[in-house]
């Protein structure tokens, strides 16, 4: 009963607000906020009580050939994920309201926001591969209805429809690879496929090629390269958004799918190597473009797609554990990053230039204080949380794979340098605008979840903590030089930014290809032009000027002169026409049969 | 008794409607008694045996000719489906300039005409009832039209007509093969293995034009986007959503258990076909730049999904394709219904005429998307568990684990031709409701808040079958599984 509580709270607030309480918006926004913390106090119950067992119902079931039940899976990963989940949106939730106050979409934020709480809480539970894929599409649809939350910008409505899109695609491996799965072992449930596994493995290429096609399910959802471009201009939804979805939850489930998968995904070393320098890719490639963006949020958004890298990196080289504690983490400092970002935001009338801001650590003090400690985990200074998580994948690393190893601490110099930039300019120095100059503290309902979040992000890699969640990695073998080594990364990259941007107005550095994000956004413009557009334009042209104006309407002049009879009848009136139809056929009919 | 009452009752109340009795009145009342009395056959099917609430007159017993009525899962499907879109359609009809009686009994005898096809038990009268819904269809095209209406109405006209006769053909040849001994019009009485292997054949290929041009099956479709261009929204909304399946309805009630040997000869060819209906349509519909074309070419797509239910010849492919054809019916009929309207208040359904409508129309934009969303086959949605079952269906025929074979391929092509309706569905969805507003001097307002009855229904119900398909999948089970297991 309690995991049904959990997942369809947020659905009836969701269905309450959509039909109801549409109009009265501070009502909507109290409604969505109750689900959520009902959805987060039974979690705390389920994770508590590990007697509470899985159910489930039928959705679609064909004796013999193809059951797919609703139905839960309550172990210890789903428990901690679904305590994170629920969690880390109560927070947001509870931060919302302050940050929506003036907006007149209020209800329908709210409304998306309990959707997506309900989709994200299927994924955490589903015990089967299409019950996963069903939350899967639905988070993507609450994620573009929030991406594109401000429709009647341009920008918002087109962010919002390439991350429907580039999720599709990934989507369109995912689904193959469920069907290959289930065509291999005859069901789509995790727990009756295990035992069938061997079905898979005994054919390492047929392994390799489902495994490749459903993490491309994670390529997109987790906005891994190459299909990572919908994620920065996600940016265009609300920040509380883009705490809770695109950087806390959402694109963190494809790091729990492939963990959900591992009997699968670890199964083939190729496979897992593919996953790896797919990750590792990712992490670096985004890390370098996050050092020249001037977007407040897009540094941010580049800086979640550089530790998704890591998270992915973690699972490619076979450490569920790694990638686990990592997405634990990640979770509160970069959803304290972006709701503190948001505070600024708000002090500043939604200006989102870091160059226009400056100065403000002593008008917001209280966000500085919280976004310091946010970006203190995220860079891995200890003893914050991201120290505990960044360490477990470096040592991982340099175990595994030296050169992802090479990779991955150079990603992390990076991330010193990149969020240092962000947090100098941001608060040091002298207010650059008007704005920034009489910028003042948000409320309290702002502030709380940040000082949550910040001492979530002080403790939450702590052995002592972390441990009652997660089964922590150890790297038994690994050098006691690698902490050491990252610490002298970060330093290096956190002085670095340090003394290149102090006291600046403007940015030092300049470099064309990673402010233009590696031409991505241009190169598929260029490619799908090429592409679809090319064979959608071919096809159009041939559907109208081919087959219906020279074949159809070429055939139907050749019918005029074809039958007399049907020359006799164009009278050119449609009602007669059709009446000496109808007589025709029933003539037809009557000779055939009785002649 | 209630089956005559449900396929009797649009068609008596489109006589009393031109005898004189007021139009609307009675279109609603006639139209929610069909619904009422449907949803009651529906709720008192046994979802464990064949034809049930069976009536027969007997007309000329020698030839096996009868007026019988009867449904099983299937029939029930199609006939709840042409009753739920029927009110729909009579709700959001407004204001008719001119001869509102002839319009009204025409809505009404496009859905009695597609009920009795469904219901009917006895091929004539399958073939006739088909035939008295479809001269309405071209009436309202050409009378209230808009647009190149008079043009569109002679192409569907005459394109309709000649799929009538080829189906017409098709059904007296599939007649003659039966020995004479077991001739019969009568449905009950036909069965696989009457037909020899040799005539499945040619029968089959007759029948699958004949039915494929009244479905828009490539390369017979270019009727179909022109005329719901240029119907008026309740009309496209009743051929589109109900009448166009009466080609599927045929293929699965008489192709596909009648004739297996043919259906699996032209399998390759029909996958080739269907392919096409879902990769080529769905390229040309990305390069459409007008919303009703747009709307007119992915209902023409969607069928390619249908049809790969109906090729997959297993249960799990005919259930989704029957599912399909409801959960279709439902969404594009919310589509066009919608559409009519925004016709109503815009100078033009260009995209690039369009753009922020959400700000003056929210229920209108909030109704699109749930219909937009569930065509593209977004989970929660009747659509999304009826292309599970489809594609699950279509990828298991002949599965190996060393290749992919025919039909994994086509499933793949089907898979990629989701991305594609997410393409130009989003799209089209942005273009006219999202952005800035292109005409701002233009006062729009939205539509009326009886709207909402409308659209409640086609979108409940879509909703009620996405999260339990096993209510539909029940009452199928027993009519597929005859197929199947007869077969093998």
């Amino acid at each position: 009963m309690l995991p049904w509580l959990i997942l369809l709270a947020p659905l009836v607030s969701a269905a309450l607000i959509a039909l109801i309480t549409g109009r009265a918006r501070r009502l909507s926004a109290s409604i969505s906020v109750v689900a959520v913390l009902v959805s987060f106090i039974c979690s705390c119950i389920v994770f508590a009580k590990s007697e509470i067992a899985g159910t489930e119902i039928p959705w679609i079931e064909f004796q013999g050939i193809l059951r797919v039940p609703i139905g839960f899976v309550l172990d210890s990963l789903s428990r901690t994920m679904l305590v994170l989940v629920s969690g880390v949106g109560a927070l947001i939730h509870i931060y919302s309201p302050g940050y929506m106050r003036d907006d007149p979409g209020k209800s329908r934020y709210f409304a998306a926001l309990s959707l997506f709480m309900f989709s994200m809480l299927g994924i955490v539970l589903a015990n089967n591969f299409v019950m996963m894929f069903i939350f899967w599409e639905l988070v993507g649809l609450c994620s573009y209805l929030l991406i594109g939350h401000w429709f009647e910008r341009d920008s918002a409505a087109d962010a919002a429809n390439k991350a429907f899109i580039t999720n599709r695609i990934g989507d369109f491996g995912f689904m193959l690879g469920i069907l290959m799965v289930w065509a291999a072992t005859g069901s789509v449930i995790f727990d009756d496929i295990i035992p069938q596994t061997w079905r898979i493995t005994s054919n390492p290429t047929f392994l390799t090629i489902c495994v490749l096609l459903i993490f491309c399910g994670a390529v997109g959802k987790s906005a891994q390269f190459p299909l990572h471009v919908w994620l920065p201009d996600a940016m265009e939804g609300p920040t509380p958004i883009s705490a809770l979805i695109h950087a806390a939850t959402m694109v963190a489930a494809g790091v729990y799918m492939l963990v959900r998968v591992g009997f699968l995904v670890q199964a083939s070393p190729v496979a897992l190597g593919v996953i790896a320098w797919i990750g590792t890719v990712t992490a670096v490639m985004a890390a370098l473009i996050a050092t020249q963006q001037d977007d407040i949020k897009r540094i941010l958004a580049y800086s979640t797609l550089s530790q998704l890298g890591y998270m992915i990196m973690a699972v490619g080289l076979a450490s569920d554990e790694a990638a686990m504690f990592h997405l634990f983490t990640h979770a509160f400092f970069k959803a304290l990053l972006f709701l503190g970002a948001g505070s600024v935001l708000v002090a500043l009338h939604h200006e989102q230039n870091i160059w226009k801001m400056g100065g403000q650590g002593r008008n917001l003090f209280l966000t500085f204080v919280t976004f310091g400690i946010g970006m203190l985990a995220l860079i891995g200074c200890p003893p914050f949380a991201g120290f505990f998580s960044k360490d477990a994948i470096l040592s991982l690393a340099y175990n595994r794979n030296p050169a992802i190893f090479g990779v991955a601490l150079f990603t992390a110099f990076l991330t010193a340098f990149y969020m240092m930039r962000l947090f100098v300019v941001v608060f040091f120095g002298k207010p650059r605008s008007p704005a920034a100059k009489t910028s003042r503290e948000s409320p309290t309902s702002m502030l709380v979840p940040l000082a949550v979040l910040a001492l979530l992000s002080l403790f939450g890699g702590f052995h002592f903590f972390a441990s009652h969640f997660l089964t922590l990695p150890h790297e038994r073998e690994a050098a006691a030089f690698i902490p050491g080594i990252a610490l002298v990364a970060m330093l290096l990259g956190a002085a670095g930014a340090i003394i290149l941007y102090r006291r600046r107005i403007e940015d030092p550095l300049s470099i064309n290809l990673l402010r233009h994000k590696f031409y991505f956004d241009e190169l598929y413009r260029v490619l799908i032009n090429a592409t679809q557009g090319f064979l959608a334009r071919v096809s159009g042209f041939i559907d109208r000027w081919i087959i219906d104006a020279t074949i159809v309407r070429g055939s139907s002049g050749a019918t005029w002169s074809f039958g007399a009879l049907l020359r006799l009848m164009q009278v050119g009136n449609l009602q007669a026409y059709a009446f000496i139809f109808g007589l025709g056929i029933i003539w037809i009919i009557y000779f055939v049969l009785f002649r | 008794m209630l089956l005559l009452l449900v396929t009797f009752t649009p068609i008596v109340a489109a006589i009393l409607i031109m005898i004189g009795l007021p139009a609307r009145l009675t279109a609603m009342a006639a139209s929610v008694l069909t619904l009422l009395i449907s949803a009651i056959i529906f709720l008192r099917f046994n979802a464990t045996s064949g034809f049930q609430f069976v009536v027969t007159f007997p007309i000329s017993p020698e030839l096996g000719l009868n007026f019988a009525l009867g449904v099983d899962g299937l029939s029930l499907l199609m006939i709840l489906l042409g009753a739920i879109v029927l009110v729909a359609a009579v709700c959001v009809t407004g204001e008719i300039e001119h001869h509102e009686n002839a319009f009204y009994a025409c809505l009404l005898l496009i859905a009695g005409g597609a009920i009795g096809a469904f219901a009917s038990l006895n091929l004539f009268f399958f073939y006739a009832f088909h035939e008295l819904a479809l001269i309405p269809t071209f009436l309202l095209i050409g009378i209230w039209g808009t647009g190149n209406r008079r043009a569109a109405a002679w192409k569907v006209t005459i394109y309709l007509a000649l799929g009538s006769i080829i189906l017409l053909v098709g059904l007296i040849m599939l007649y003659r093969a039966v020995p004479v001994s077991a001739r019969s019009l009568d449905l009950r009485m036909l069965h696989a293995g009457q037909i020899p292997a040799s005539l499945q054949s040619n029968i089959y290929l007759v029948l699958l034009i004949g039915f494929g041009i009244l479905i828009s099956l490539v390369p017979f479709h270019t009727w179909a986007p022109e005329a719901y261009a240029s119907a008026p929204a309740p009309a496209a909304m009743l051929h589109a959503g109900v009448l166009k399946k009466f080609g599927l309805y045929g293929l699965l009630r008489l192709a596909l258990p009648l004739l297996p040997d043919g259906a699996r000869q032209w399998s390759g060819i029909l996958l080739v076909l269907l392919l096409a209906n879902i990769i080529y349509i769905g390229l040309v519909t990305i390069a459409q730049r007008r919303l009703d074309w747009m709307l007119g070419y992915s209902s023409v797509m969607h069928m390619g999904y249908i049809f790969l239910g109906i090729a997959s010849a297993n249960i799990l492919g005919t259930t989704g394709a029957a599912i399909l054809m409801f959960a279709h019916g439902l969404s594009i009929a919310l589509l066009f219904g919608i559409t009519g309207e925004i016709r109503k208040r815009v100078p033009s359904l260009d995209f690039d005429a369009m753009g922020g409508l959400a700000k003056a129309m929210p229920l209108a934009a909030f109704a699109f998307g749930l219909g937009a969303f569930a065509a593209i086959g977004l989970p929660g949605f009747a659509n999304f568990a009826a292309e599970i079952m489809v594609v699950f269906g279509a990828f298991q025929n002949g599965f190996d684990y060393q290749h992919f074979h025919v039909f994994q391929w086509a499933t793949l092509l089907a898979l990629w031709g989701v991305v594609i309706s997410a393409v130009y569905m989003l799209r089209a969805y942005r273009r006219t409701f999202f952005g800035s507003s292109a005409k701002s001097e233009l006062v729009i307002t939205d539509i009326r808040s009886g709207f909402r009855v409308p659209i409640a229904l086609l979108v409940s119900v879509s909703l009620l079958l996405g999260f339990f398909p096993q209510i539909a999948v029940n009452r199928l089970m027993p009519t597929f599984r005859n197929y199947f297991s007869a077969t093998q």
